[in-house]
């Protein structure tokens, strides 16, 4: 019954911020007034209690405050009022009352974090890796690794393993719920479930160098079905070209310095320091979220990264634009 | 007030020129010079929160990209936190305290220009890492890794470290010298009970500086060590754990925040009731609320850090410690409203400043309970929620009351009048650029957008809140225009005050406008929490002005005679050692002995000078 209302009020203060959009209706919003997962609803009700308290406590304290100055605005510098210097009955109540209302809050508190800080038991390990600055998900059970876009079953609860080879990140999804910080010397466990199918935006919340704000993540939450074909898909092995243009470009891919960094498995590309590309060009962006996932774009990418995400490490590696549409097309081929 | 008094010994030292401000150990001019210096570095500050509001003003912008514009959010949030707020209100302390006291000036008159020229001498020096291989870029908090090797590898950092110790040094000495102060240089009468709530919580936020930095200081100098000697305090693949620096840095850092608030609490603590023209309403609460903020504000750091992992049982227990501050936070505003509560309220600039005080405080406060609340905080902690929340707090709460310290001490260290009709401008350009830059903040780190980002995706909601937040940012930088045009006018063409222009309470309307040297020719003998009103009025339920009253002397006027300590050279050569000691430790070791050569001549210089000599007449102990 609590929650239903609860719903009810919580579409309206989302539908208040709507309203607030001036530009235009977004449906990809990633509010932590939408939330798809049970953590995040939990999340976005307790927030929804605190913020008619806090609403209700902040009319009250500015309604009296302002009604004060206008009501007691003198005309006559001179008068002098009665001197009233305290009252011990106020400064009780107006002690208990806050108090009162802070141990409401911290209830709830204690409540919701009891409810929603340990993952269930069945849950799906997924092994997650931040790099300045883009993400590295490893399937742990299914034996699959890849960047930036986390593919997950609906319905169904995964445990996220936080590390990270550098700085500290901080893993973000809101629509999932709360975010957790990856700290080097430290396994950090966030544990998420994805009620609906969809995509999600999230990104880097812990400040962690030039590039923080172009280090994004998408969660695609699908059937177990689909997710499934996901991972078979993902198990295979790249496909070997036939087509000389596909030859050429990864042949050209085999012979620059990309293999020091990318693996693509079923070739000598073996690197361990950027995304494995196996299957690049099944993910609907590149360069952390950054970019829709195009050959123009790709183009751009690979031409000039640090251009577009200040402090990559992929350097500008002066290939010739035959030679980089080669790669391009190569890596586009790799489903 | 009453013409000079044969008897009383003129100061020995001019008061005008440069050099007269190099060597002054008077409290007054050294008030004025940590105002000036900060007052410029707001400037500057606000210059880089209008580069960082114009590169968000649309999603994709290219106008302040990637590292560099790290660098310039790292520099607004050390520059607003340790050279606007901290020094604004240190400088507001040593002008006005002692006068509120009825002391002559502070304790330690030479220890107090040594902590106006750290501060002042490490703005430079921090600011000049602009220009010396790049600026600090890890934020202000500077997590490690991220300030660590390899990720911070150039001299921005050690800069960082070695400014924030030249201000620790400052607050240090600050602490040192108003501690001692306030507890032994009161007037005869001005008891504890009796102090004016500014001294209480400036009382407060000196017992808070000298527990917190030492803090700051050991986390920074391990930092140091690991960056430049290979030592692994931070560094896990060492042995080391990053999380170290963030227990050690929010444990001077929360109580910081209490820094930064309590003594803005004591200016509009003074302000309310002279405008209102009524005591404070609950005095002993008020006071004793500031100690209660001041003792918790210890024991909340870990909220900084509930989405590091730490056991659910342990931020439940942060969380609790962090809502119970809203208790003596509420009490104050209660306190507050209920002063203007049947006033006869006269609303001048300095009250429309302390009333904006607490309109945008309470937000502030409010939105703080959101982030000790641990399951929200997990959501909205890194987000622009937070940012919108520390602005509310140190914007709408510290600057605001700070504008209405000026508004309402101008007069006191000027002689003059501020032009009152630009300060109800400058007033509705900030309360209402603070209510269009700050709000749109919190929304949309609801809406999912994380703080400290560069750039942001078209096409995800937030383009409306960043432009608004953007033109309420400009809206500020008019009203900060509109105070410089007030602030120099009203200095040279301003209505003259007289010593009481707002009928005032405390000793500081005793004395002349400015005062003199020493501060007050007889030391007045305090009875009430208003020695000033006393004098004016009498204390019944309805007071009578009375005319013609004269401050109740403590000595007889015969027996006068006041010791003025001598100007020194030596607070700014100690202070200039240190600075190129601090040069030595980023750039080359051989400095350092440079540095060290200076300071030791300083110390030599300082201990050797004789201060009783040949100000004080014989016999007078000082």
């Amino acid at each position: 019954m609590l929650s239903k209302k609860l719903r009810y009020l919580r579409y309206g203060l989302g539908m208040i911020f709507a309203s607030l959009l001036l530009a235009g209706c977004s449906s990809e919003r990633p509010s932590i007034l939408l939330p798809v997962s049970p953590k995040a609803n939990a999340e976005a009700n307790l927030f929804l209690i605190i913020f008619w308290i806090s609403v209700a406590v902040f009319v009250i304290v500015e309604a009296a405050l302002f009604y004060s100055v206008i009501r007691f605005r003198g005309k006559n510098a001179e008068d002098v009022p009665p001197q009233i210097h305290g009252s011990v009955p106020l400064e009780i109540a107006w002690t208990t009352a806050p108090a009162l209302v802070l141990v409401v809050v911290f209830v709830l508190t204690w409540q919701t974090l009891q409810a929603t800080a340990a993952p269930p038991l069945d849950s799906m390990p997924v092994l997650v890796t931040g790099n300045q600055f883009w993400w590295k998900f490893d399937y742990l059970d299914q034996q699959v690794s890849t960047a930036n876009e986390l593919h997950l079953p609906v319905g169904r609860p995964v445990r996220l393993l936080l590390e990270t080879k550098d700085v500290i990140h901080s893993f973000w999804v809101p629509q999932l719920g709360g975010k957790m910080d990856l700290i080097a010397g430290h396994q950090n466990v966030l544990w998420l479930q994805a009620d609906k199918a969809g995509e999600y935006h999230g990104q880097c919340a812990e400040l962690c160098g030039a590039s923080h704000a172009n280090m994004r993540t998408k969660v695609i939450a699908e059937s177990q079905v689909n997710f499934d074909a996901w991972i078979q898909s993902q198990k295979t092995p790249s496909t070997t070209p036939t087509n000389p243009a596909l030859v050429k470009g990864r042949d050209l891919f085999l012979g620059n310095a990309c293999i020091g960094c990318h693996m693509i498995r079923g070739t000598t590309a073996a690197g361990a320091v950027g995304p494995d590309l196996t299957h690049v060009a099944s993910r609907s962006t590149i360069a952390a979220g950054l970019l829709e996932n195009t050959s123009a774009n790709m183009a751009r990418w690979i031409d000039n990264p640090p251009a577009i995400k200040p402090g990559v490490l992929m350097p500008k590696l002066n290939l010739s634009q035959d030679d980089i549409t080669s790669i391009v097309a190569y890596l586009q081929s790799l489903k | 007030m009453a013409t000079h008094t044969a008897s009383l010994s003129q100061p020995q030292y001019s008061t005008g020129g440069l050099s007269a401000w190099l060597t002054t150990v008077d409290h007054k001019m050294i008030g004025i010079l940590y105002l000036l210096g900060a007052g410029f570095f707001l400037l500057v500050g606000g210059l880089e929160a209008l580069l960082i509001r114009t590169q968000l003003i649309r999603p994709e912008n290219t106008f302040l990209v990637g590292e560099t514009y790290n660098q310039v959010l790292t520099m607004h949030g050390t520059t607003m936190v340790f050279l606007v707020i901290m020094p604004m209100l240190a400088g507001m302390g040593n002008y006005i305290v002692p006068l509120m006291l009825g002391a002559r000036d502070m304790a330690f008159p030479r220890l107090n220009a040594f902590g106006v020229w750290m501060f002042l001498l490490g703005g430079i020096f921090l600011n000049l890492s602009f220009i010396l291989g790049g600026a600090p870029a890890a934020g202000w908090f500077s997590y490690t890794p991220l300030s660590n090797t390899p990720f911070s590898p150039g001299t921005g950092i050690d800069f960082w470290i070695f400014g924030i110790n030249m201000f620790g040094i400052s607050s240090i000495s600050a602490s040192v010298n108003f501690v001692v102060t306030i507890l032994n240089m009161r007037a005869p009468g001005l008891t504890l009970n009796r102090l004016p709530i500014f001294v209480w919580t400036t009382l407060t936020t000196a017992f808070l500086l000298l527990f917190a930095l030492p803090s700051i200081a050991i986390a920074t100098i391990l930092l140091y060590l690991d960056r430049n000697l290979g030592m692994n305090f931070y560094r896990a693949s060492g042995g080391g754990d990053p999380l170290i620096w963030q227990h050690l840095f929010w444990f001077f850092g929360h109580p910081e925040v209490y820094v930064m608030i309590l003594p803005a609490m004591g200016i509009v603590s003074e302000i309310l009731p002279v405008f209102s023209r009524k005591p404070l309403f609950g005095y002993t609460a008020v006071a004793y609320s500031s100690v209660a903020i001041g003792f918790l504000g210890f024991t909340v750091w870990a909220h900084h850090m509930f989405a590091v992992g730490l056991p659910p049982l342990i931020n439940a227990a942060f969380a609790f410690s962090s809502m119970l501050i809203a208790i003596p936070t509420a009490i104050k505003i209660f306190n507050w409203t209920a002063t203007l509560w049947g006033g006869n309220i006269q609303l001048r600039p300095p009250l429309l400043y302390a009333v904006g005080f607490i309109a945008l405080f309470i937000i502030g406060g409010l939105t703080g309970i959101y982030l000790a609340v641990v399951p929200i905080d997990y959501q909205i902690t890194d987000t622009y929620f937070v940012v919108g929340h520390l602005h509310y707090v140190l914007f709408g709460g510290s600057l605001i009351a700070i504008f209405g310290g000026i508004h309402y001490w101008f007069p006191k260290m000027t002689g003059r009048m501020m032009d009152e009709r630009l300060g109800h401008w400058q007033f509705w350009l900030l309360f209402l650029g603070a209510l269009l830059a700050f709000i749109p903040m919190l929304i949309v780190g609801v809406e999912g957008m994380p703080r400290r980002v560069y750039t942001y995706g078209a096409g995800l909601g937030w383009d409306i809140y960043n432009l608004l937040s953007t033109l309420g940012a400009y809206m500020i930088a008019v009203s900060v225009l509109v105070f410089l045009y007030n602030f120099f006018f009203s200095l040279f063409r301003g209505k003259p005050a007289g010593d009481d222009p707002w009928d005032g309470h405390t000793l500081e309307w005793a004395t002349t406008s400015p005062p003199a040297v020493y501060n007050f020719e007889v030391v007045p003998v305090v009875k009430s929490r208003r020695p000033v009103w006393d004098m004016k009025y009498s204390s019944d339920h309805h007071p009578r002005r009375l005319d013609g009253v004269q401050p109740e002397a403590a000595h007889n006027l015969q027996d006068v005679h006041i010791h003025l300590p001598p100007p020194s050279w030596w607070p700014l050569v100690l202070s200039v050692g240190i600075m190129i000691m601090a040069f030595g430790f980023v750039f080359n070791w051989i400095i350092i002995l440079v540095g060290l050569v200076v300071f030791l001549w300083g110390v030599s210089g300082w201990i050797q000078q004789d201060v009783n000599a040949p100000q004080a007449p014989a016999g007078h102990g000082g």
